[in-house]
């Protein structure tokens, strides 16, 4: 029994790294009708950031969950102003092949320059708070031994999911987002500049998965093909929850890892293909995923 | 008159013979045959090319008047890419010998072709010990390790030490279960006991739930039958859960020193696994390291599977040399290249052996703690060397057909 709240925390665990991804991927959807498949190299790029912060500035890990998302943003909405932005109106398949180039071509350029195996992140080792070194180190729960960085990435993930979908669902700003995805040539009549609009929201979209990348640094290696090795599931949750649904894929996230997590105790063989026999099963029931809406 | 064409006959016929025994053809083409772009790029890839490339400069044989060609591919970690490459590799571009073919399952399809072409492969990457067990071929050696030694070395030394009880994670797949297999075996031999298995499917990202799984365990050794990033992440993953510092001990069976590198020795200290090349070994090792590593793109010290490029291409360059020139037949220069034995200055003295096995020290490793490392790739402590003879497949244990008993 102890075995099984263990597993079931680390699923929570996994569940919000899969929540932050799936959101962004939600939100560009959402805002920009893009299915973002260069989201895993974006992630990748956000972990590579805060290693070259932390090797070649000396900055480190605080920091870097600030510097990184805005840096990998920066880079998405140059993506979005010189290619993404031609694409607009268009069918979803053209969106889809151009940003799977675009991950090819990242990939392959980080894979020549940086190899295969990866590079090294520690955990941060400060501030000393109390008698812990930083994230450094965990606690026993009496049923696991849970390490700080684990339960921190919880939080911090919760957190800013909840933000996101504040600032969507529940501010002015995220009302004009809105309402320029139903109807891009109203807003514009109310002097509102739509595509500034677009370019940032890609941005804020590329951040969240920068963001993501920063928090497993520290846990995976840093590879060029970690975010390869994770979209297709992420993909999984984003359509299990609904495309285009913020609070679907923040849901969905958290429950898809605890799902898994579940299943790699009692059958670890299948852990890699639940995700998408659930796919399968939900989108039998109901095509449009858990929470969406119908386009 | 008659007597006078006899005479020119046989005069052409005797000037013909002894042309051919001349102008012995003198050129050889190499194909590295490899993974170029995958997860296991670092171990082979770019630094198995490089290798071949400093094998021929170093062979001298081109001032002997041999011309020596090197080509390279990607086989992307498929079998019927690797064997699609190998088929033109043969048939249009005429290579005579491949090296690396690193992925057991690239390794063993392109082991039948070149069988089948009478062509040679010195395979200096893939792990399967079927290469020269059930699956030996007359055109094939093993050059630098394989899964019984690798499950020998480590397993029976962790045991002697103290590690009696063992939990596997293994990678869901042919060379996981293989390596699993063996390294139970040579466990319970030893007087060891297995006490459970977990198996992942490859290419997991996290191992947390397995590794709470082997930690409930109360195993003292968590054996990892798995290779590349799920090593790696699974190291780093268990220092993250404390499992080294409650006691447990993690068993690279399959590690690299690249695998090392990119872990960080923070991460990495106290692991203990078999390598047969070390670049710090000795003065012949540290020569050779130092002109690769300075001509690597990252300044990359080499892996076992570069080393063993080298070391299988001097010695195909040394037998080639003494039979005078190439003679486009697998099987009679892999059969000389078995009665001579081997010498060079990364893996010592050795023989090959009539399965294709090449023998060569086995050497335990543990990796050093940070304050114990000098500099950058300083990384590891010898701890025990097994013989050759010892550390591979016996030939009386062998299934091979080549073997005569």
């Amino acid at each position: 029994m102890q075995a099984l709240y263990a597993q079931l925390l680390v699923g929570l665990i996994n569940g919000s790294f899969y929540a932050l991804l799936s959101l962004g991927l939600a939100v560009i959807f959402g805002m920009l009708n893009i299915i973002n498949f260069a989201h895993g190299a974006l992630y990748m790029m956000g972990a590579f950031c805060a290693y070259f912060l932390l090797h070649l500035t000396g900055i480190g890990y605080w920091w870097a969950l600030i510097i990184a998302p805005i840096a990998v943003g920066i880079f998405g909405m140059i993506l979005e102003r010189t290619m993404l932005q031609w694409l607009a109106g268009l069918d979803h398949l053209y969106g889809l092949l151009l940003t799977f180039g675009i991950a090819l071509i990242v990939q392959g350029v980080f894979q020549n320059y940086f190899g295969s195996s990866g590079l090294p992140y520690a955990i941060p080792d400060y501030p000393e708070v109390g008698g812990f070194r930083g994230l450094q180190g965990g606690m026993n729960l009496g049923f696991m031994f849970l390490p700080i960085y684990r339960g921190w990435v919880v939080v911090f993930s919760l957190v800013v999911c909840l933000a996101t979908w504040f600032l969507i669902e529940k501010t002015r700003l995220g009302a004009y987002l809105r309402a320029a995805t139903e109807n891009p040539t109203l807003v514009r009549a109310f002097g509102i500049n739509v595509p500034r609009m677009i370019t940032l929201t890609y941005g804020l979209g590329v951040g969240l998965a920068a963001l993501a990348g920063v928090l497993s640094a520290p846990i995976n290696q840093v590879r060029p093909l970690m975010g390869a090795d994770l979209i297709i599931v992420v993909f999984a949750v984003v359509v299990i929850g609904g495309m285009g649904s913020i609070m679907g894929s923040i849901i969905t996230g958290f429950a898809l890892g605890v799902i898994e997590g579940l299943t790699k105790y009692f059958y670890p063989e299948a852990s890699n293909t639940v995700v998408f026999v659930l796919m399968v099963l939900v989108l039998l029931v109901k095509p449009t995923g858990l929470t969406g809406r119908t386009a | 008159m008659k007597h006078r064409i006899s005479a020119l006959f046989l005069g052409t016929a005797l000037a013909l013979a002894a042309g051919s025994a001349v102008a012995q053809d003198k050129t050889v083409k190499i194909g590295v045959l490899t993974d170029n772009s995958g997860l296991y790029s670092d171990l082979g890839g770019a630094g198995s090319t490089l290798a071949a490339q400093m094998a021929v400069e170093d062979s001298g044989l081109a001032a002997k008047g041999w011309k020596i060609d090197i080509v390279s591919a990607d086989h992307q970690n498929k079998p019927d890419i690797g064997t699609t490459v190998a088929r033109q590799w043969i048939d249009v571009e005429k290579v005579d010998i491949f090296v690396d073919v690193l992925n057991s399952g690239v390794a063993l399809a392109v082991n039948n072709l070149v069988k089948e072409k009478n062509a040679i492969m010195i395979n200096t990457g893939a792990a399967t010990s079927d290469l020269t067990n059930t699956q030996c071929s007359p055109n094939t050696i093993h050059w630098v390790y394989d899964t019984y030694m690798l499950a020998n070395s480590t397993g029976q030394a962790l045991v002697k030490a103290g590690g009696d009880t063992w939990y596997f994670l293994t990678a869901d797949y042919a060379f996981g279960h293989a390596l699993e297999r063996d390294t139970s075996a040579v466990v319970v031999k030893s007087g060891g006991k297995v006490i459970g298995t977990v198996r992942h499917p490859l290419n997991s990202s996290d191992f947390s739930s397995f590794l709470l799984q082997a930690q409930a365990s109360k195993a003292k050794i968590i054996g990892m039958a798995n290779a590349g990033g799920d090593t790696t992440n699974t190291i780093k993953q268990a220092a993250e859960f404390g499992i080294v510092s409650g006691g447990q001990k993690l068993a690279g069976l399959l590690l690299f020193i690249n695998d090392v590198h990119s872990l960080g020795l923070k991460v990495a200290q106290g692991l203990n696994f078999t390598e047969t090349f070390y670049w710090d070994l000795n003065d012949g090792t540290r020569a050779f390291s130092k002109r690769f590593s300075e001509r690597m793109k990252n300044k990359a010290m080499p892996s076992m599977v570069q080393a063993g490029v080298y070391s299988g291409l001097i010695h195909y360059f040394k037998t080639i040399d003494a039979m005078g020139g190439n003679p486009h037949d697998g099987v009679k220069v892999v059969a000389k290249m078995k009665e001579t034995p081997t010498d060079d200055p990364l893996f010592g003295k050795g023989t090959i052996r009539a399965d294709g096995r090449k023998l060569h020290p086995a050497y335990l490793f543990e990796v050093k703690k940070p304050a114990e490392s000098k500099g950058p790739w300083d990384y590891y402590k010898l701890v025990g060397t097994t013989p050759g003879e010892q550390a591979f497949r016996p030939l009386s244990e062998s299934a091979c057909p080549l073997v005569k008993k």
